[in-house]
């Protein structure tokens, strides 16, 4: 199992990272591991946060997976997920009229179909000129920040504030402790639920159906795949918008699971952190879902030992076991040697 | 009075222009060696840092300077071997612009206990300019170190990569590392050095954004490392045309400045505008190569 072996060794060095620091902070690394234990796992509260911090990575990071099996770099979650999250709450806002059944589904969809949107320029610029992704994304989350300030500044906002009105009630995402009364107060909410379900209906779409398989073996052979007849660009375009969809579901959380509005800045971060999610679950659906909660644990860990450590220690073991995790991951080195090999046959 | 004017927006234009310069040269070394990198935010971010505390630590703005040369340089070793050792380009840049951000906020709380901003330096000009008059300004402005400096870095880029050995080989280990590699030539050795170099440089533009502030905020850099990112691809990889689009997108921040009348929605948009530039800069090679191929 290398891939067992990979993971392993880049958790190792992520603790060791940790420890590290802590150490050099001036504290007690087992002290503050302790800590980091009792505020995540260590009560039901805990616990549900850790499901909370975990949802959107999950989306974000079942988008990354999902371009990265076309071989593409959706750089752009930071940017889809922003776009959706304004959407959704602007959308929920407006959806008092509807029941829950009807409001909730809605607002899934114009979250994918915003994010979806979002991803669609680089999409097109791939697909049209072979623009490379990873440059048109970041161009996109940089513009979905200004174009969000400026839609904000022209009257989504509540007046001399950076937030939007609250949603509807049939808007809000029914919290997890209905069904489990211990993770009261924790932000947990239905949006884990399908957030696990798209992880496995992702990772069955990949294999099981048509459209699916095209997309990952573009991602392996596109010159083969162009050979078979497969439209290469229009499979490129879709694994980025279907992408683009998932990263823009992780607002389900944010906004209609936790605060009930959209504020500048809300889900920041979770874009990013579904790169990391993405390389260390290595398309398992399984796999996705316990990075996610690894970094969900980590992130709310942080906010436990703030007092002692500052939080930021954890944005820094992210990029750690970024790192880690991919010295040497065969299926990014595979699909580099893809991509150079389709370079050099023009 | 619209010659003072004028003068307050050249002058601008030309500090704000110092550190995405910097940054750009910086990016064009890496991708000329064939190496992408869009760690040029976390290189400003954390040289800015590194700036600060040196020059607090020593009282000295010049060891401050030569400290975010050398994060600068570091981040930039780091993004070489990480490459060099298997790691994608775009995932290592990534990962260490997370490092720099959440590295930098945690080393702003263990350093000074702030989560926001570290104690006030002087850098190399003390305490808030009082000039009033143009000249004064405008020499003060043409005269700071890092603006020199970063002239300097333009035409020793431009000349390094253009003339000497060391650029020729490693605009070959970028354009064609098997080609360059059945040369002789030690690809691995050439982009360890080309990407180190292009660190350094952007660290100077990280000593130019912390002395321009005079202390080092939380997230300084603001972004400025993905519009030298932009830069670098407008321009084609071409570092003369890629310090005129820095200096064209100084420009366009010191006009939302200097003339503060337009409404704040106005001013986001404007603001979008080199990244649009970068989109179409895109789809424009992407038709070109069609065209060629």
């Amino acid at each position: 199992m290398p891939q067992a072996i990979t993971v392993t060794s880049a958790l190792a060095v992520a603790w060791t990272a940790f420890a590290l620091l802590v150490w050099l902070y001036g504290d007690s690394p087992l002290l503050v591991m302790k800590l980091m234990f009792e505020g995540t796992w260590g009560t039901a509260y805990g616990a549900g946060q850790v499901l909370f911090k975990a949802t959107p990575l999950l989306c974000t990071g079942i988008a990354v997976d999902l371009a990265l099996r076309a071989g593409l770099f959706n750089i752009g979650c930071e940017g889809q997920l922003a776009v959706a999250s304004l959407a959704v709450a602007v959308v929920g806002a407006r959806t008092g009229a509807l029941p829950s059944l009807l409001a909730l589904p809605l607002l899934l969809l114009v979250a994918a179909v915003a994010g979806g949107a979002w991803a669609l320029v680089p999409a097109l610029l791939r697909a049209r000129f072979g623009a490379h992704e990873v440059i048109a994304t970041i161009m996109m989350n940089r513009i979905a920040d200004a174009v969000i300030g400026a839609l904000m500044g022209a009257g989504l906002a509540v007046a001399a504030s950076v937030r939007t009105q609250d949603i509807a009630r049939s808007a809000h995402m029914p919290r997890l402790d209905v069904l489990v009364p211990a993770f009261r107060g924790s932000a947990a909410s239905l949006a884990l639920v399908l957030a696990v379900l798209l992880a496995f209906g992702s990772q069955w779409a990949l294999r099981r159906t048509r459209v699916g398989r095209e997309i990952t073996l573009v991602g392996q052979n596109a010159v083969a795949c162009a050979a078979a007849h497969i439209p290469v660009p229009r499979r490129l375009a879709l694994a980025l918008v279907l992408s683009g969809a998932c990263a823009g579901l992780a607002s389900t959380g944010t906004v209609l699971g936790y605060k009930g509005y959209y504020e500048i800045g809300l889900g920041a971060g979770a874009g990013f952190g579904g790169l990391a999610v993405a390389l260390l679950g290595r398309s398992s659906a399984l796999g996705l879902v316990l990075a996610a909660l690894f970094f969900g644990t980590l992130q709310q860990g942080g906010l436990a030992i703030n007092a002692h450590v500052p939080r930021e220690v954890v944005d820094v073991l992210q990029g750690v076991v970024i790192i880690a995790v991919s010295i040497g991951d065969p299926r990014v080195r595979a699909m580099l040697t893809g991509l150079t090999g389709a370079e050099a046959t023009p | 009075m619209s010659g003072s004017v004028l003068v307050t927006l050249g002058t601008e234009t030309v500090r704000m222009t110092v550190p995405y310069a910097c940054a750009a040269l910086g990016g064009i070394w890496s991708e000329k060696s064939g190496v992408v990198n869009i760690a040029l935010e976390g290189m400003l971010l954390a040289s800015a840092l590194g700036a600060v505390a040196l020059e607090i630590a020593t009282g000295s703005p010049l060891v401050g300077l030569a400290g975010a040369v050398v994060v600068g340089g570091l981040f930039g070793a780091a993004h070489a071997w990480f490459v060099r050792r298997g790691v994608d380009a775009i995932v290592s840049g990534i990962a260490l612009n997370l490092i720099a951000m959440g590295g930098t906020r945690f080393l702003l709380r263990a350093l000074y206990g702030s989560s926001s901003n570290s104690p006030a330096i002087p850098g190399f000009r003390g305490g808030a300019t009082g000039s009033t008059s143009a000249i004064a300004l405008v020499a003060e402005t043409l005269s700071d170190p890092l603006t020199l400096l970063a002239v300097v870095a333009l035409a020793s880029t431009a000349l390094a990569l253009a003339r000497t050995r060391l650029g020729i080989q490693l605009r070959a280990a970028g354009e064609d590392a098997a080609a360059a590699a059945s040369l002789g030539l030690h690809v691995a050795r050439l982009r360890l050095t080309a990407v180190t170099i292009g660190g350094a440089i952007a660290g100077i533009g990280g000593a130019a954004l912390a002395f321009d502030q005079h202390e080092f905020q939380s997230g300084l850099s603001g972004g400025r490392g993905f519009i030298a990112l932009a830069a670098v691809i407008v321009s084609g990889w071409r570092p003369g045309r890629a310090v005129l689009a820095c200096a064209a997108f100084a420009l366009l921040d010191a006009t939302q400045i200097v003339f503060q009348g337009h409404s704040r929605a106005s001013h986001d948009l404007v603001t979008t505008l080199p990244y649009v530039a970068t989109l179409l800069t895109l789809a424009a090679l992407g038709r070109r190569r069609r065209a060629s191929g």
